[in-house]
């Protein structure tokens, strides 16, 4: 509870940062741009968590926790992004999304 | 009595066949001769066991020979039609089981010797297998549907070995003209069959074939265009028969089928299939003759009248050897079937049943010996033409005398067995229909004379230089043409009317002198006649051919028949009905076909390119579906 901050100043925030997100994860052609996208859409919600947590159910932990477990997961799968493509980037010298069609066939 | 053993005569050559058929490379030539040989040693030494138990042992019963049947239902319709798999002992097909056992082992010892040193030899044993199971199992059947199975297959058979020297194009052709004829007739078979199931409401022949029966007291009323419907259905089922044995106007596969090799022609079309026609007339008989008062009876002397003088007068002109006796068989074919025609039904009135089966079992003995027969001259000459021989008594003293035996026995001399069953023919003939009578004895007069035209013209006559010297064919030919020779002399003393009688019942068959002395004098003056153009090399005949003009070449070109049938195949059947349908399949179900195909393709092309396989792609689509329903639930909701 942050005096003086409404619930809604906060979920707009997220809010934008959500859609941040998105849109770089659709225009961005760079990989690791893609994956810093997908982490400011992981932020978005982790924020929101703890956000609804705080307003509504101050007397609860449940938002805290699930946020925690959210960081550790998306700190594991970034990891896993990440070793992707450095495997792909030593196969193609690349890691424009453009050159990684080949994969489809 | 115990019937089961009775299987075993059409299943022995059925194993046969699977077996040559199935191992042909495996096995040597001269074993499979012998595997084929033994086969239907077995299977005629049962048909012997099974005609003397049933005409002397136990198929009496009151004086009246019993039909024994053994049979499973197959496939059930209705209550009372279903379709039954068994076999029928009865006289007739006791006698065909011997006819065919008997003619069946001659041709395959003949066949080791004929055919020795050919490429398909095992494939030929094989097919003679298929074949002999076939036929075996046409005459045991027991309903007409059984009967209608082994038809075709007799068939299939005769198609594999006419096509048996399958390189040779003419030889393709006639195994499918051959094929496609009888298939046409069988059509006529097949729509009979089903006429007389819907009605009848069975197949079998016991029920059908009783003169108190159902079928006959009351079917034969109903009408249709005319006539009873029964008589339509047996109208059909004769047009089957005439295919098989080449009445006209369906002869016209029979003297193609020639190209086959000649122990073949012996054994399909001249001693048993071809009598498959006059055999399923014979099996209906009472159905024939008691629907409608025998309408379709009397179709049937009047075909098969005709047919005998048509085909006798083709043969005179002929100069294949093959030929002549497809035609002379043709013309047999023809007073057996007229013999049938005029039959009546009980006691002595049956006798032109009586001798249609005493001269199918006659002639399948002469006919047989006489194909082979020609077929050790074809073996020893290289020619089918009888302008390439003469003289050959000196060089074939057994073919030469067996193929006389033969000549004589279809002449109708006596004591020769044609004569008795001609003379019976001629009998019945005389007793029903005097037109029909002078017919049989005109066209006993063209038969003395075509034989005897060829017996003169092949072992008498100026002698040919021959490429090579002509030689007496190996013992393993002259001894089927020694047996058949002898049994085409006692062939006629068997008192068949002791045995095979329309009513079952026993008769004394007398010989007609006067008649007798008819046939025998008109058979007589034939082979004089043929004596005097043809003994000795003189322009008589060629004078005489002269002066028929135009006859004479329309008979040596079979009277244009093949000519008709071709134009209308080609011209008005190809043309009017092919063509169109062709072009309709061609443009309009293919069309329809390739427009789906096509329209399919056009369409993947286009929206191929939806399906990137970009993540960035899919997701765009995604969450622009998820904004849009979005949207919608928005305004929906706030308004």
């Amino acid at each position: 509870m942050i005096i003086g901050v409404s619930i809604y100043e906060l979920l707009t925030v997220t809010s934008i940062i959500f859609f941040i997100g998105v849109y770089g994860f659709i225009t961005r052609k760079n990989l690791i741009s893609i994956l810093i996208s997908i982490e400011l859409i992981l932020n978005a919600s982790v924020i929101n968590f703890v956000v609804i947590n705080k307003y509504l159910y101050p007397d609860m932990l449940q938002g805290v926790v699930f946020s925690l477990f959210i960081i550790a997961v998306a700190a594991a799968e970034t990891a896993l992004a990440v070793s992707i493509i450095i495997n792909l980037y030593r196969q193609i010298s690349s890691v424009e999304v453009k050159d990684t069609e080949i994969m489809k066939y | 009595m115990n019937l089961t053993y009775i299987i075993l005569i059409p299943l022995i050559p059925l194993v046969v066949f699977l077996l040559l058929g199935i191992f042909n490379q495996k096995i040597k030539p001269k074993i499979s001769g012998y595997i084929g040989v033994l086969g239907l040693t077995i299977s005629a030494i049962l048909s012997f066991y099974t005609a003397y138990k049933y005409f002397f042992q136990i198929g009496k019963g009151g004086g009246v020979y019993q039909t024994l049947t053994a049979k499973t239902t197959w496939m059930n319709f209705t209550d009372t039609l279903s379709i039954d798999m068994g076999i029928l002992i009865d006289p007739i097909s006791v006698m065909m089981l011997c006819v065919v056992s008997i003619v069946s082992l001659m041709v395959h010892v003949y066949s080791r010797g004929y055919m020795k040193g050919d490429d398909g030899y095992t494939k030929f044993f094989a097919f003679l297998g298929l074949f002999s199971f076939s036929m075996f199992g046409l005459v045991l059947a027991t309903n007409l549907f059984q009967i209608y199975i082994f038809w075709e297959l007799v068939g299939v058979s005769s198609y594999l070995l006419i096509g048996y020297y399958y390189t040779k194009p003419s030889a393709v052709s006639a195994a499918k003209k051959a094929f496609i004829v009888t298939r046409f007739a069988d059509l006529g078979f097949l729509i009979g069959i089903l006429i007389v199931g819907y009605y009848t409401g069975t197949y079998d022949f016991e029920t059908l074939n009783n003169p108190e029966g159902s079928a006959i007291l009351n079917w034969a009323t109903t009408s249709f265009m005319g006539l009873s419907v029964l008589t339509w259905a047996l109208i059909l089922i004769f047009i089957g028969g005439a295919g098989k044995s080449a009445m006209f106007p369906l002869h016209i596969w029979l003297p193609d089928a020639m190209e086959g090799p000649t122990p073949v022609s012996a054994l399909i079309h001249a001693a048993t299939m071809v009598v498959a026609g006059v055999y399923l007339v014979a099996r209906l008989f009472p159905m024939y003759y008691f629907v409608e008062d025998g309408y379709a009876l009397n179709i049937v002397a009047y075909v098969g009248a005709f047919s005998a003088l048509f085909a006798a007068i083709i043969a005179i002109t002929q100069t294949d050897i093959k030929r002549v006796l497809a035609f002379s068989t043709m013309s047999q074919l023809g007073y057996m079937m007229l013999a049938l025609g005029v039959s009546g039904y009980e006691g002595h009135e049956g006798l032109g049943y009586m001798a249609s089966m005493f001269h199918l079992f006659t002639h399948a003995m002469f006919k047989a010996l006489l194909f082979l027969g020609a077929g050790s001259i074809i073996h020893a000459v290289h020619s089918n033409l009888i302008t390439d021989m003469g003289n050959l008594r000196k060089y074939m003293p057994i073919t030469h005398i067996t193929f006389l035996i033969a000549a004589l026995a279809i002449a109708g001399v006596p004591p020769f067995a044609g004569f008795w069953s001609k003379d019976e023919i001629l009998v019945a003939a005389f007793e029903h229909n005097k037109l029909i009578y002078l017919v049989a004895v005109f066209v006993a007069g063209l038969t003395a004379f075509y034989m005897f035209r060829l017996y003169f013209g092949i072992f008498w006559g100026k002698e040919t230089k021959y490429k090579h010297m002509p030689y007496e064919s190996p013992l393993s030919m002259t001894f089927p043409l020694i047996v058949l020779a002898l049994l085409s002399i006692v062939g006629g003393f068997i008192p068949f009317s002791e045995f095979v009688t329309p009513d079952r019942t026993s008769f004394e068959a007398h010989l007609n002198y006067p008649l007798a002395a008819v046939a025998v004098s008109v058979g007589v003056i034939g082979i004089l006649l043929a004596w005097v153009f043809y003994k000795k090399e003189n322009r008589l005949s060629d004078r005489f051919a002269h002066g028929f003009g135009p006859l004479y070449k329309w008979a040596y070109d079979k009277f244009y028949f093949d000519e008709i049938y071709l134009f209308v195949t080609k011209k008005i059947l190809f043309k009017c009905v092919s063509a169109p349908a062709a072009w309709f399949d061609r443009h309009v179900v293919d069309g329809t076909m390739n427009l789906i195909g096509n329209a399919t393709m056009t369409t993947s092309k286009k929206i191929k390119g939806l399906q990137s396989g970009k993540v960035q792609d899919y997701a765009f689509a995604f969450i622009s579906g998820v904004v849009i329903i979005a949207i919608v639930f928005i305004y929906l909701w706030t308004n």
